[in-house]
């Protein structure tokens, strides 16, 4: 063991002159000792092997080399996005509509084929204007816009889009001091949250991991997007003449996906300067060649894998809120009913966010899943008596703007609390369960929700302060 | 240091200890490199057959293969490295396998590539010829290849890489009997490899320049200084630390001489 202290001083002293020179080559070395790397290997392998078919291979090169490209890569993504929203939000509007008004005849059927029958008048009101109720509002808002979104989102994974999606963020999300691969991850949010944390599992290193699955939360899954869609149709799409509505719609969504991952990498740069600290690491991603979708693959996998499994999670957590929202508003305590004394208590706060009682009492009880925020707002302001029929976004924006008071603050603010407020009580579930720690499963929880209601605080200050 | 094989008190078999491996009553020590999807596995099959053993490398969690086969009177000993793009990075996979070609030093390394996508597949060859000089490249999937219209020439791609080339369909055993025959004679020095060396950037050549000398006064005849220069200069953790403990320069003195190897027949020569 003698021979070990000799070595070291000399060691110590080759390291402080390799990171000399690692100071001098600056940042990139690893990008240039790579590309010599890679650029002998095109050589090496353009020598030995001979394509027949060169040209097809050639025109996939000339694909990636736009949709990777440094000045078009990101704009083209954004446009593609665009398209895919606009496609959903001009296909789902006749069917949601043709749903809801089926789907609510069928209330009116049930709740008086019981009142003949005789059932008591508490049991009509919670299983068909509670129970049922809910479950017909979630089918409504949320199978069409999903039946569109999910095959649409699937033929871009399954040409290979999506590894080009993580190519194009990786120098974002590595300024931000995060790992590349939360580009994907983060990709996986738009889908689920949930399902976005447990794929951060692909990230090694454990601090990188953290980041990305304390931050998945700013990027809308699909729970979330009925909500941002609804308002961008009531509130921007109207301003707008009929012909634009859709385009202006789907542009609106557009920038709140993007606000979305500007707070990604704005949070990830925060953590990694404060509780996260550190170097981000290089990571290898293989663009796979592009293929030729499969269509019965597709239907399959959006339509059972993903849109009856989100659909069946909506309906089992909107089937008890349905009766919830019941009992709240029928049960009474000194005159008012228990949802009025609930929203009155949360008015205040509410207001001092640029939102109003209701929307929070939807937050509350919408805490298992984001899919049903949209419907309990809505049952909560058609009260439990007054049965209005409810089947088009006009009828909505009506009932918000004309009887409820809606601004386009409110709208604003409903979408960037959406955006950013605490995941979904499942997602926390799993994010305790892949950290197994109390401590980062509550800065999950809280971090977002705190920004939220700052965010929300001081846009609708600054509103106030400069409306006229 | 003792030439011959002693191997209870060779450092290198305390090295190869700590990764979980012994090298039993096994002659030679072949590790199995190559990119994930590359039919890695089925030649690892198709060598050991029956005799394998599956486990986890230690402390890990990725899964660890390790069999053995017999060839010509002597018996080898297999080691299925975990699947990766390269050996620059800090995935666990890479680490892992980066660990075992630099501490576990294989008597020969097999780095599988896929004939469909040999430009991708030959950054991790290039890479793994950088830590050690006895390396064949077993091009694998052949079928494929030749379904897809693309004519892959072996013999260039072992002139450019001075490394011998076998052409293999490992799920049909084509051209396995070659990669066992070549893999005995690069342990036997029948044939000397010569690997391309890439030529990294000037500014960088420079710095690399400065480095090597000064590990190899650390280490003296580390065959990969250069190697551990460059992940010096990229700020590699693992490299720093092995450095600082002393474990570069116990790998250069138990690195067996070059002049046991110049019995060779054949000699092939990079292009540099």
């Amino acid at each position: 063991m003698s021979a070990t202290t000799e070595p070291l001083s000399a060691a110590e002293s080759l390291l402080r002159r390799s990171d000399d020179l690692r100071r001098g080559l600056g940042e990139d070395v690893r990008d240039r000792i790579v590309s010599s790397l890679y650029g002998e290997a095109q050589r090496i392998s353009q020598r030995a092997v001979h394509d027949e078919k060169a040209r097809r291979w050639d025109f996939d090169q000339k694909i990636d080399r736009l949709v990777t490209s440094r000045l078009f890569g990101l704009p083209l993504m954004l446009l593609l996005l665009a398209a895919v929203f606009y496609l959903t939000i001009l296909g789902a509007n006749v069917p949601s509509q043709m749903l809801a008004e089926a789907l609510f005849a069928v209330e009116d059927w049930g709740a008086g084929l019981f009142q003949t029958a005789g059932s008591p008048e508490w049991l009509t009101g919670l299983l068909w204007h509670g129970v049922y109720r809910g479950l017909a509002w979630v089918i409504s808002v949320m199978l069409p816009p999903m039946a569109i979104f999910f095959p649409v989102f699937t033929i871009l994974e399954d040409l290979g889009y999506l590894p080009r999606v993580a190519f194009n963020m990786d120098w974002l999300f590595r300024k931000a001091g995060a790992h590349g691969k939360q580009a994907l991850t983060m990709a996986m949010g738009f889908g689920c949250n949930a399902a976005g944390v447990i794929a951060t599992r692909v990230i090694d290193s454990p601090r990188e991991r953290l980041i990305a699955i304390l931050t998945n939360n700013f990027v809308p899954c699909n729970g979330r997007y009925p909500t941002l869609i609804m308002l961008a149709v009531i509130f921007v799409g109207a301003a707008f003449p009929p012909a634009w509505a859709s385009v202006a719609a789907a542009a609106t969504v557009v920038g709140v996906v993007m606000l979305g991952v500007g707070f990604t990498l704005l949070v990830s740069w925060g953590l990694t300067r404060t509780v996260l600290q550190g170097e981000a690491s290089a990571f290898t991603l293989e663009l796979p060649p592009y293929r030729r979708p499969s269509v019965l693959r597709i239907l399959y996998t959006s339509l059972i894998d993903r849109t009856i499994f989100v659909l069946w999670r909506a309906i089992l957590t909107a089937a008890p809120a349905g009766a919830v929202i019941w009992v709240l508003a029928n049960v009474d305590a000194g005159g008012r009913s228990l949802a009025q004394h609930a929203i009155a208590f949360l008015d205040p706060l509410g207001h001092a966010i640029g939102l109003d009682g209701v929307v929070m009492l939807a937050y509350v009880i919408a805490i298992p899943a984001n899919e049903i925020v949209v419907p309990t707002m809505m049952m909560c302001y058609l009260g439990a008596g007054m049965m209005t029929e409810i089947t088009n976004y006009e009828d909505i924006r009506r009932l918000l703007v004309d009887q409820h008071g809606w601004t386009m603050l409110t709208a604003v603010n409903l979408m960037l609390f959406s955006l950013l407020h605490n995941p979904c009580a499942t997602t926390i579930l799993t994010i305790w369960k892949e950290t197994r720690s109390g401590k980062w499963t509550a800065l999950g929880t809280l971090l977002p929700l705190s920004m939220a209601f700052l965010v929300c605080f001081a846009v609708a200050t600054l509103w106030r302060a400069l409306a006229p | 240091m003792a030439t011959g094989h002693d191997c209870e008190t060779c450092p290198a078999h305390a090295q190869l200890a700590q990764m979980g491996i012994s090298l039993g009553d096994a002659d030679h020590l072949v590790a199995l490199a190559g990119n994930p999807n590359t039919g890695k596995s089925s030649v690892f099959n198709a060598l050991t057959g029956l005799r394998q053993h599956v486990g986890n490398w230690t402390g890990k969690t990725v899964a660890r293969a390790e069999g053995g086969y017999r060839y010509a009177g002597k018996s080898y000993k297999l080691v299925d490295l975990p699947g990766s793009y390269s050996l620059l990075s800090a995935s666990q996979d890479e680490e892992i396998a980066r660990n075992f070609l630099l501490f576990g030093r294989p008597d020969c390394t097999i780095v599988v590539l896929d004939a469909t996508a040999l430009e991708r597949n030959l950054n991790l060859a290039l890479q793994v010829m950088e830590i050690t000089d006895r390396v064949v490249l077993c091009v694998n999937l052949m079928d494929e290849a030749r379904r897809k219209g693309l004519e892959v020439d072996v013999r260039s791609l072992s002139r450019d890489l001075g490394v011998p080339a076998v052409p293999t369909v490992a799920r049909t055993k084509e051209g396995l009997p070659q990669l066992v025959q070549t893999v005995a004679d690069v342990i036997a020095g029948e044939i000397v490899t010569k690997p391309l060396r890439v030529q990294p950037p000037p500014e960088v050549a420079q710095a690399l320049d400065e480095l090597t000398p000064l590990i190899l006064e650390i280490a003296p005849g580390l065959p990969n200084a250069r190697w551990v220069a460059m992940r010096l200069l990229d700020g590699d953790h693992e490299v720093r630390q092995a450095l600082l403990r002393g474990e570069l320069g116990l790998l250069a003195e138990t690195q067996a001489s070059p002049a046991e190897r110049q019995s060779s027949l054949i000699s092939i020569h990079g292009s540099q």
